[in-house]
């Protein structure tokens, strides 16, 4: 009965963040264009997208090889899966050992390995500069995740991401200056990861500065639906996890009953809709930097995610 | 249990003779492959036998050698393991010469090297005397050093044969050197003579220095990896899979011999040493190769990368040993030989690929290729499995050695030496960082050869490799994906290794639910490749069904989009050139001494444009010019001495006599 029940609120989890994602982009799209005195599109909009690309026929260049039509399945389910396993309402789901902080941020890096091998299949110039990009932030972004997550995990003795969220919530935390410095890079990591401005415009469509967009110029139809609901996949992934980690209240712990899960439910309603204004009122007061300057950017949060790891690893015996 | 060993060692040996008889009698080359994969498939069946039986050592000595010493063989479960990891990769690369042999231009000349270069190696594993050991070594190194200049009519072949020999040569006299100092006068070249007798700490430190220079050059530890990215690509595909994915684990087996077995107790500063190299060799090896556009190349270079994986594996251990952490030593030590054992499946994988490639088109140069995918399928999806394997991505088997890596090094603030505690998250970060630029050398790869367009009418025209080629292929494939989902069953096998070499061993993983991975304590961290394979295929699966059930499954095929701007030429994709210059910029400078030169046309001339770069290797530079320069103005300087009158020479004969009593007298 109780497995029964573990694997009913892990299938919650699961239709939770997938049902949840489209909306979060949806508010940050709208409070966006409030904030630039547009009246902007219902935050329902990403929904009818969505629908409406799967509806389409999928158009596909001549050249197109089986990897193509694959690849957008392969993103959208490493994305669910790595979204999945992060706590938003309970801690200890009943799959949530099956892959720690590191194998979460590893699914990321397989999803968009095969997303930027995707770009190049069709042979377009655009293709290519999309992934040969994507690439490069990634290969920046990702050690700084991993420095980041190697702080977490010294702090809360775990690299299980539902230990940490519990760790967090209990009373030994304190307040300490690796923290600051991982949530500082971690921010810094979540914008460039979701193609968020400074680092790329979601937006953009001129040649020149687009490079997520790049890549995934070639796709239609219900292909390029998979890899808009990856993509909001993965912004409510990053708010989860930092709403987990460095908000973790009102989250419920396993087997609380059914109280306190709809506490839970409610507090990260409150906290996806925090991170979703705090992203817009970002993005709407900052300027796009040259692609160039982004391995500064990136440099900074590898920079703070090491310097907080170093300082773990000198004070914890004195 | 040697006497099996023995005697596929020694058909390996004969089986050499196959090649003169190449062309004389009718498939010659089928019989020596095929007699190297019976052959390499008993060694197989031998290593996994001693490593179930708990690895207890078998030892044989045979009257051959030395009079006074003789030739000591044993068995262990550290020589189990790499004998493994040696014969399976000598068992898919003979069936896979099988096929790729027919397009050889002088089959001969490497049917004759091919088995003896398998014997070479499985004779180092087995050697339990330090002459037996290196007589083997040196056995290894000529043989291999055959193949990689079996294709001699090409300058560049030849350069990385002598380039090749000359670092083999220097990395044989430092083992040389380095056994004599452990053998001390008595002569005790026994290993086990050589255990029995600790060195002192200022000779052991002068060991571990000449192993790492010994063993560390034919790994390919930077900065003495220069000879590396030019000798594996020279050599035949399956010989260059054999030499990268196979010859140096022989290297780090020999580094985990003498280090771990023979010095005795590490000092502190051992694992902090090792650890450094691997942490240098790691990001050095993986940036040089996201700037090659030699296919073989840059998986010559990435093999540098996972050496320095390796050793960041092995020196936790070693740093963790001397402090008195055999349980996490354990770990470390089993996250390095996991590792030794994946990236012998995938490098493997992706050399056979790119002799698939190489065989089907004539290219090595990947801004020729293009497009592969379409007319080399199988290879194409195989390739991609060994991409993805070294990319460290989940669930495949690169992963859970990189895991099990970073669990060890989340382990370390537990360390009380305050170097080690600053030099490991630093290590740590570099480990990340290189793991990330793998992901983006193998986009690369696999993208700029089997996506996209044709480059060039080789690709156009390629077609897909036989059924052995793909047969041994799909095999290593097969086990990079058996290795990433059940990964406890390969780190028990380690088990009795780590205890034979550190004393201690991580628990048993294959009795725990779902086949989970939890190498310290569940709290703590834990892995289920299983779960994520399973998540991923159901994750996959239900969008895509019900999609193509509710709402459409209407595919039409039309024009490249490219944003309404598509060319037909296929110069205008993306090259492997333009696919690194990003990180190019970031590093250049100070990697690489990156120098763009732009020769622009002035308006009114009807010249091309032309844009070149210049990359320099650092080691080149730094290490070996300097000593080539000394080298050289040494030789002149001595050059006159070959022009004395022999009154002079005997002057100098004389000389030489008195100073060495000299010595002698002083010495005693």
């Amino acid at each position: 009965m109780a497995l029964i029940v573990e694997l009913v609120m892990q299938g919650v989890q699961m239709a939770l963040v997938l049902a949840l994602a489209p909306l979060l982009t949806g508010v940050v799209r709208l409070i966006k264009a409030r904030l630039m005195g547009r009246r902007g599109p219902s935050p329902l909009q990403p929904y009818r997208d969505l629908l409406r690309l799967t509806r389409k026929e999928a158009v596909l260049a001549e050249n197109a090889s089986w990897l193509f039509r694959t690849a957008p399945y392969l993103v959208f389910a490493g994305m669910w899966v790595a979204a999945a396993l992060i706590p938003t309402f309970a801690t200890g789901l009943i799959f949530s050992w099956a892959g720690d902080l590191i194998a979460i941020v590893a699914l990321l890096g397989s999803a968009r390995f095969f997303l930027a091998l995707a770009g190049m299949d069709v042979g377009t110039s655009f293709g290519g500069i999309g992934s040969s990009r994507e690439m490069m932030i990634a290969s920046l972004a990702e050690p700084a995740m991993l420095m980041i997550v190697f702080t977490l995990s010294l702090v809360a003795g775990s690299t299980q991401l539902s230990t940490v969220a519990e760790f967090m919530q209990g009373p030994d935390v304190g307040l300490r200056v690796s923290l600051a410095l991982a949530l500082v890079g971690l921010v810094i990591v979540a914008l460039a990861e979701n193609a968020r401005i400074p680092v790329d415009n979601p937006a953009t469509h001129l040649e020149l500065t687009m490079v997520h967009e790049a890549m995934v110029l070639e796709y239609s139809g219900r292909h390029l639906a998979m890899i808009e609901a990856a993509a909001a996949l993965k912004l409510l992934l990053y708010v989860s996890l930092i709403a987990c980690v460095f908000a973790p209240w009102g989250v419920a712990s396993a087997a609380e009953g059914p109280a306190a899960y709809a506490a839970g439910a409610l507090a990260y309603a409150a906290k996806l809709l925090g991170g979703g204004v705090l992203l817009a009122v970002f993005e709407t007061s900052i300027a796009k930097m040259r692609v160039f300057r982004v391995p500064e950017f990136l440099g900074v949060a590898l920079m703070l995610g090491l310097l907080g790891l170093v300082l773990l690893f000198v004070t914890r015996s004195l | 249990m040697l006497i099996v060993a023995a005697l596929a060692i020694l058909a390996l040996i004969l089986l050499g003779l196959g090649g003169p008889l190449h062309g004389r009698v009718p498939r010659a080359a089928v019989w020596v492959y095929g007699g190297g994969a019976v052959a390499c498939a008993a060694l197989l069946a031998l290593g996994l036998a001693a490593l179930a039986a708990g690895g207890g050592p078998v030892i044989a000595t045979l009257p051959v050698g030395l009079p006074w010493l003789r030739a000591h063989f044993r068995i262990d479960a550290l020589s189990a393991f790499f004998l493994v990891v040696v014969n399976l990769g000598g068992l898919t690369a003979s069936l896979y010469g099988i096929g790729y042999g027919a397009h050889e231009r002088q089959p001969g000349r490497v049917l004759a090297f091919f088995t003896p270069f398998l014997a070479g190696m499985n004779m180092v594993l087995l050697a339990d005397d330090a002459f037996a050991f290196l007589l083997s070594w040196e056995f290894m190194s000529l043989s291999s050093w055959l193949l990689v200049v079996s294709n001699h009519r090409q300058a560049d072949n030849l350069y990385a044969g002598y380039v090749y020999l000359v670092m083999a040569s220097m990395g044989t006299f430092a083992l040389l050197l380095g056994f004599g100092l452990l053998a001390g006068s008595e002569g005790g070249y026994a290993f086990e003579t050589i255990r029995a007798q600790a060195p002192g700490a200022g000779l052991a430190a002068l060991v571990l220095v000449l192993t790492l220079l010994g063993a560390g050059s034919k790994a390919g530890v930077v900065p003495l990896h220069a000879w590396l990215p030019l000798a594996h690509p020279a050599a035949p595909s399956h010989v260059s899979a054999l030499m990268s994915g196979v010859m140096t684990k022989v290297a780090v087996y020999g580094f985990v011999r003498i280090a771990f077995d023979l010095l005795g107790e590490p000092d502190w500063w051992w694992g902090l040493v090792v650890l450094l190299l691997g942490g240098l060799t790691s990001v050095m090896g993986v940036l040089y190769a996201l700037m090659q556009h030699d296919l073989k190349r840059l998986l010559a270079y990435h093999t540098v990368e996972n050496i320095g994986i390796i050793y960041i594996g092995l020196g936790l251990a070693l740093a963790f040993q001397a402090q008195g952490f055999p349980g996490i030593a354990a770990l470390g030590l089993a996250a390095g030989l996991l590792h030794v054992l994946n990236h012998s499946l995938f490098k493997s994988l992706l050399f056979f690929g790119s002799g698939a490639v190489l065989a089907a088109t004539g290219e090595r140069d990947m801004e020729k290729l293009g497009g592969l995918i379409h007319r080399m399928p199988v290879t194409a999806l195989m390739f991609l499995v060994g991409c993805a394997a070294i990319s460290a991505l989940p669930p495949l088997n690169g992963f859970v050695s990189e895991w099990m890596t970073f669990q060890a090094i989340l382990l370390s603030p537990q360390l009380s030496d305050w170097t080690l505690r600053f030099a490991v998250p630093a290590v740590g970060a570099v480990l990340a960082l290189s793991a990330a630029l793998a992901a983006t050398c193998f986009v690369k790869a696999f993208g700029i050869v089997f996506l996209g367009r044709p480059r060039s009418g080789q690709a156009s025209g390629a077609a897909e490799a036989d059924r052995w080629q793909i047969g041994s292929m799909a095999a290593l494939a097969a086990l990079c994906i058996v290795v990433g989902v059940v990964p406890g069953l390969f780190v028990d096998m380690l088990g009795p290794v780590a205890e034979l070499l550190v004393g201690d061993r991580l628990t048993p993983q294959m009795g725990l639910p779902w086949l989970t991975l939890v190498p310290v304590a569940e709290a703590r961290s834990s892995y289920n490749g299983l779960l994520l394979l399973l998540f991923i295929t159901v994750s996959t699966v239900i969008p895509a069904l019900v999609i193509h059930r509710f709402a459409t499954r209407a595919m039409r095929r039309g024009a490249i989009w490219d944003c309404g701007t598509p060319s037909a030429d296929p110069a205008t994709q993306y090259t492997a050139g333009s696919f690194a210059q990003p990180i190019r910029r970031v590093f250049g400078t100070t990697v690489f001494h990156a120098r763009e030169h732009v020769d622009m046309p002035l308006p009114g001339e009807v010249r091309a444009a032309r844009f070149h770069v210049d990359l320099k290797d650092l080691a080149w530079d730094l290490f070996y010019a300097p000593v080539a320069r000394g080298v050289a103005a040494a030789a002149d300087r001595m050059n006159h001495l070959q022009f004395l009158t022999i009154r002079r020479y005997l002057t100098l004969v004389f000389a030489a006599l008195v100073l060495l009593l000299g010595v002698l007298a002083v010495w005693h």
